[in-house]
C-alpha cells in the first residue's frame, strides 16, 4: 500500500496475524472497561495489545533508519507519560486525559504530514485521508491544550467570546474546508502546513467558547476526534490496525460522548455553540447583599447526630481539599449512632462523569453507599438533612425553574425536597458554572463556611463529643 | 490492501465500537473515556513506520516529535486509567464491592 515497506510490497502474514490479535485486544479492552466487574482486565488486555503492536512493528519488514531516534523518543515520551500518570491528583485527572488526548491527535497529524513528505499520496483515496487526519488531528491537539488549560485555571473557565466570534469560527472552518478541498485537487506540501495551521486555530477557537461545566463533554469529543484522525492515519498508511483501533475509539467517543451530553441534559449542539452565554448576566446579581443562614460546626454536628436519615452530597469542592477520608470517618460515626447515610451522586459530580465515584473508591467507600441520581431523588423528601459538601451546579434549582438558566434542563439531585440541607462552602462564590444558586438563600438552608476538610473535621469531632 | 478493503474494515470498526460500548454505565464513563484514550495512543506505530523511512532532517525532526507524542498518550494514557481503576478494586473482604 505504502512505499515505506523496504522488502515487500505486502505485510508478511504472521505480522497481519498479530496485528489482528492487537485488534481483538482492543475490542475486548473496550468491552471490559465497560463493565466494573471487568474494567480492570480490559486496561490489562489493552495495554499488552498495545505492546505487542508496537513490538511487532519494529520486526515486521519496515524499513528502520533512525532506529536509535526512534528508541530515544520512546523512551523520552515514557519519562514524560509516566510520571504524569502516576503522580497526577486524582482532582487533576480529567485535563491529564486531555493531555494525553491532544499528544494523540497531534501525532496523527505529524504521521500524515510526515508521510505525504516522504511518499507523496498514490491516489484521491490516500490524499483524501491525509488531508482528514491533518485536520482532525490538529483539531483536537489545539482543542484539547484548551480544554487543559480551562481545567487547569491557567485560562479562566467561563466561556471566551471573542468578538464576531462565531463569524471568526466559521470563516477559519471554511477556510480549512476550502484548503482541504484545494489540496485534494492539487496537492503541495506548502498547503498541507497550511491547512494543519488553520486547524490548530480552528480547534482553540472551537473550544474557547465553552463554559467550563461543559468541558468534560469536549474531552470526549476530542477524544474521539484523534480515534478518526488516528484511523484516517491508518487509511494512509496502510494499516490494518491503526485503522481499527481509531475508527473503535471514534465510534466509541461518540457514543460515550452522547451519553455524557444526556446526563447533562442538553443536546450536543448547544454545549459546543454558545451554551452558557448568559451566566455572566444571571451571576452580575449584587448577591452580596442577600441574608444567608450562617452556622457553626457544633450546631451542624447535632443536626446530623439527631437525624434519622442523612444524605451526603459531594462535589468538586470536597476533591479539592481532599476531604474524601474525613467525610466517610463522619459518615462511620453516623452510622454507628444507627443514622441511615447515603451519598447522591449526580452523574457529572466531580468534572466528569464517573469522577466522584473514582474520587470516593479512593476513599474507601463502599460503593452500597453510593447512589446514582435516579435511584436516591424519591428519597429525599424522607431525609432529614443534606449535607452538601462542595458542590453547587448539581443542585441548583435553577436548572428546573429559570428557563434562562445556563443549566436549564440539566437534571439535578432534589435537595430542596428534603427537611434542611446544609451547604459546606468556602465562600458564596458560584460553581464552576458559574451560576448563583437560590438554594443557599432558602430558609431551610445553613451555611457552614470554610475549607472543606477543616469543616468536617470540626464536625466530626463534634459529633464525637456529643 | 485494496482501499476497498480498508473502507469495509472501517465501516464495520464503527459498529463494533458502538456496539461494545453500548451498555456502559455511568460510574464507568471517565476509566472507558481515558481507556480509550489510551487505545489510540498505538498511533505511536504510524509515529515509528514514517520515522523508519524518513531521510531528511525535517521529517527525521517531526516524526521523532510524533514518536514522543504517541508514547505519552499510550503510556500515560493505560496508567492513568488502571490508576483510576485500582480505586474500584474490592477493599473490603466479605463486601460485595461489584
Amino acid at each position: 500500500m505504502t512505499a515505506t515497506l523496504a522488502t515487500a510490497n505486502v505485510t508478511p502474514t504472521w505480522v497481519q496475524l498479530v496485528e489482528l490479535v492487537a485488534a481483538v485486544c482492543f475490542i475486548l479492552a473496550l468491552k471490559g472497561l465497560s463493565s466494573p466487574k471487568t474494567a480492570r482486565n480490559g486496561v490489562l488486555i489493552g495495554s499488552v495489545g498495545a505492546l505487542i503492536a508496537v513490538v511487532v512493528t519494529f520486526f515486521a519488514g519496515y524499513e528502520m533508519n533512525n532506529l536509535l531516534w526512534i528508541l530515544l523518543a520512546m523512551v523520552v515520551g515514557i519519562a514524560i507519560g509516566w510520571p504524569a500518570a502516576r503522580k497526577v491528583k486524582m482532582t487533576a485527572m480529567p485535563q491529564l486525559v486531555a493531555l494525553f488526548n491532544g499528544a494523540g491527535g497531534g501525532a496523527a497529524a505529524l504521521v500524515a504530514l510526515v508521510e505525504y513528505q516522504a511518499v507523496g499520496a498514490e491516489d484521491t483515496l490516500v490524499l483524501t485521508f491525509t488531508v482528514l487526519t491533518v485536520l482532525i488531528g490538529s483539531v483536537a491537539f489545539s482543542g484539547s491544550i484548551v480544554t487543559f488549560l480551562k481545567l487547569q485555571e491557567i485560562m479562566t473557565t467561563r466561556p471566551v467570546v471573542i468578538p464576531a466570534g462565531r463569524i471568526v469560527t466559521i470563516a477559519v472552518a471554511v477556510a480549512a474546508a476550502v484548503l482541504a478541498v484545494a489540496l485534494i485537487i492539487s496537492p503541495t506540501s506548502l498547503l498541507l502546513i497550511i491547512l494543519a495551521l488553520v486547524s490548530l486555530v480552528l480547534g482553540v477557537l472551537l473550544v474557547l467558547p465553552v463554559g467550563g461545566a461543559d468541558v468534560p463533554i469536549v474531552i470526549s469529543l476530542l477524544n474521539a476526534f484523534t480515534g478518526l484522525a488516528v484511523a484516517a492515519s491508518g487509511y494512509v498508511l496502510g494499516n490494518v490496525l491503526l485503522l481499527v483501533a481509531g475508527t473503535l475509539v471514534g465510534a466509541s467517543g461518540t457514543l460515550l460522548t452522547q451519553e455524557m451530553a444526556k446526563a447533562m441534559g442538553r443536546p450536543l449542539t448547544n454545549t459546543l455553540f454558545g451554551a452558557f452565554k448568559a451566566s455572566t448576566a444571571l451571576a452580575a446579581g449584587g448577591d452580596a447583599d442577600r441574608p444567608v443562614r450562617s452556622s457553626s460546626a457544633d450546631d451542624v454536628a447535632i443536626m446530623l447526630a439527631y437525624a434519622q436519615k442523612v444524605i451526603i452530597v459531594p462535589g468538586y469542592g470536597l476533591a479539592v481539599a481532599q476531604a474524601q477520608h474525613t467525610i466517610r470517618e463522619l459518615v462511620d460515626l453516623l452510622n454507628e449512632r444507627g443514622i441511615e447515610v447515603a451519598y447522591a451522586i449526580h452523574p457529572v459530580a466531580g468534572r466528569m462523569p464517573g469522577h466522584m465515584n473514582v474520587l470516593l473508591a479512593e476513599a474507601n467507600v463502599p460503593y452500597d453507599q453510593l447512589k446514582e441520581m435516579e435511584e436516591i431523588n424519591p428519597e429525599f423528601s424522607s431525609t432529614d438533612v443534606v449535607l452538601v459538601v462542595g458542590a453547587n451546579d448539581v443542585v441548583n434549582p435553577a436548572a428546573k425553574s429559570d428557563p434562562s438558566a445556563p443549566i436549564y434542563g440539566m437534571p439535578i439531585l432534589d435537595v430542596s425536597d428534603a427537611a434542611q440541607v446544609v451547604f459546606l462552602k468556602r465562600s458564596m462564590r458560584p460553581g464552576f458554572a458559574g451560576i448563583t444558586n437560590e438554594l443557599l438563600y432558602d430558609p431551610k438552608t445553613t451555611l457552614l463556611f470554610g475549607d472543606a476538610k477543616d469543616s468536617l473535621t470540626k464536625v466530626v469531632g463534634a459529633v464525637k463529643g456529643l | 490492501m485494496s482501499g476497498i478493503a480498508l473502507l469495509t474494515i472501517f465501516v464495520l470498526s464503527i459498529f463494533v465500537g458502538f456496539e461494545v460500548v453500548s451498555k456502559v454505565s455511568a460510574v464507568l464513563h471517565t476509566p472507558l473515556m481515558s481507556g480509550a484514550n489510551a487505545i489510540h495512543g498505538v498511533v505511536l506505530i504510524g509515529a515509528i513506520i514514517v520515522t523508519g523511512s524518513s531521510d531528511t532532517p525535517l521529517s527525521l525532526a517531526l516524526g521523532v516529535f510524533a514518536i514522543v507524542l504517541a508514547t505519552v498518550n499510550l503510556v500515560g494514557g493505560f496508567v492513568v486509567t488502571e490508576r483510576m481503576l485500582e480505586m474500584f478494586k474490592p477493599k473490603q473482604p466479605g463486601k460485595d464491592a461489584a
